[in-house]
């Protein structure tokens, strides 16, 4: 980038910004090597962008390293894992009367600058909820063989279950509105949320859009994830998502 | 009669899925538990149906008289679930005592307005 985007050129550039009060919402979890690099980026991109990490009891510095780097830091007081830690983002927007919040991973694999490709479908009033997906579009993504085979498949069983077509439930890059701040911060599965949730906003009626992005490799650490915790996954999700067939959901989510 | 102790354990395993589906459903359940129970509800299905699985099993470990296994089974899974909810216990006793801590040092800072709370 030649020159800094500044908030004035910034909102010639899109003046539906204009007055919208927007979060990202960092969770991180032993994140001390990435999150500086997270926030700066973060500020770089969208300087009026209000940063909050939930730091979900790490045993490092990165509570300390967040709010050095000039973030808001939640300290949750043990481990909750993710879908607590982002369900506080939640509860934390919908506190402070954010109009939109953005999910990013806290390790650095989310491009803060694909944002403005993010939120677009929510600023013009398209759609509630928007999903960065590695999969729609051109830009192709080639994750390892049985990852990709575990993101196919429930991108298949929720295509079916939402009667759309879905290519990537397991992104963690997504985009609310006010409306979908208002659910996730009442209703936000525990463990492995991201392939619920996207059934979770259909159920609610809440429109769901997939905005192809890139996303980059780890900037730092290993993927938390063995083996027994991907069969884990498998089941847990597989029956969360076949109970929830079961569910009724109020449709009208009442504004809190 | 055989038949009929097979049909009334079938009845009674299926009775117990569906009291846990409706457990998860009204979400009284969470999914990492009820994985453990809806194994139970299967396993006890199976032996219903198969007649031969006990007598099966019974044979692969060296038990002569196959009601044993059964029991020897039964008591093995249950002894094996109180230890994992021991554990259980042990990380909720964990929890509660550092909730404890950290509303009582919030309680007695914000009694003492004005010094600000380090929040770890």
């Amino acid at each position: 980038m030649a020159e800094p985007v500044t908030t004035a050129t910034r909102e010639a550039a899109n003046p539906r910004l204009a007055g919208l009060r927007r979060l990202a919402i960092v969770p991180a979890y032993n994140e001390a090597g990435a999150i500086e690099a997270v926030i700066s980026e973060l500020r770089e991109c969208d300087p009026e962008l209000e940063i909050v990490v939930v730091d979900d009891g790490s045993a490092d510095a990165t509570a300390t390293r967040a709010a050095k780097a000039g973030a808001v830091v939640v300290r949750l007081p043990f481990n909750l894992g993710i879908g607590g830690a982002m369900q506080t983002g939640y509860q934390y927007a919908r506190e402070h009367g954010f109009d939109l919040a953005i999910q990013v991973d806290g390790d650095g694999q989310h491009d803060p600058r694909e944002i403005a490709v993010l939120i677009e479908p929510i600023l013009a009033g398209e759609a509630d909820m928007a999903v960065g997906s590695r999969f729609a579009g051109e830009r192709r993504y080639r994750a390892p063989f049985a990852r990709r085979i575990g993101i196919q498949l429930f991108a298949r069983v929720v295509s079916l279950i939402v009667r759309e077509r879905v290519t990537d439930t397991t992104s963690g890059f997504r985009a609310v509105n006010r409306r979908g701040i208002a659910l996730f911060a009442v209703d936000y599965p525990h463990d492995y949320p991201e392939v619920e949730t996207t059934v979770l906003v259909h159920k609610y009626r809440l429109r769901m859009v997939e905005v192809p992005v890139a996303m980059r490799t780890r900037a730092a650490g290993q993927s938390s994830i063995t083996v027994f915790q991907s069969v884990y996954y498998m089941i847990k999700v597989s029956l969360a998502l076949f109970v929830g067939l079961f569910r009724r959901y109020s449709t009208r989510l009442e504004e809190q | 009669m055989t038949v009929r102790v097979s049909v009334f354990a079938a009845l009674a395993a299926l009775l117990l899925l569906v009291v846990i589906f409706e457990l998860i459903r009204s979400r009284r359940l969470h999914e990492r538990y009820a994985i453990m129970w809806l194994l139970t509800g299967g396993v006890i299905l199976i032996l219903a149906v198969w007649r031969d699985a006990l007598g099966t099993f019974s044979g692969w470990v060296g038990i002569a008289y196959p009601p044993s296994a059964l029991f020897v089974l039964a008591s093995f899974f249950i002894l094996v679930v109180l230890l994992h909810y021991s554990t259980v216990i042990s990380k909720l006793t964990d929890e509660n005592r550092i909730l404890a801590q950290r509303i009582a040092l919030l309680e007695s800072s914000l009694q003492r307005p004005g010094e600000g709370v380090d929040t770890r």
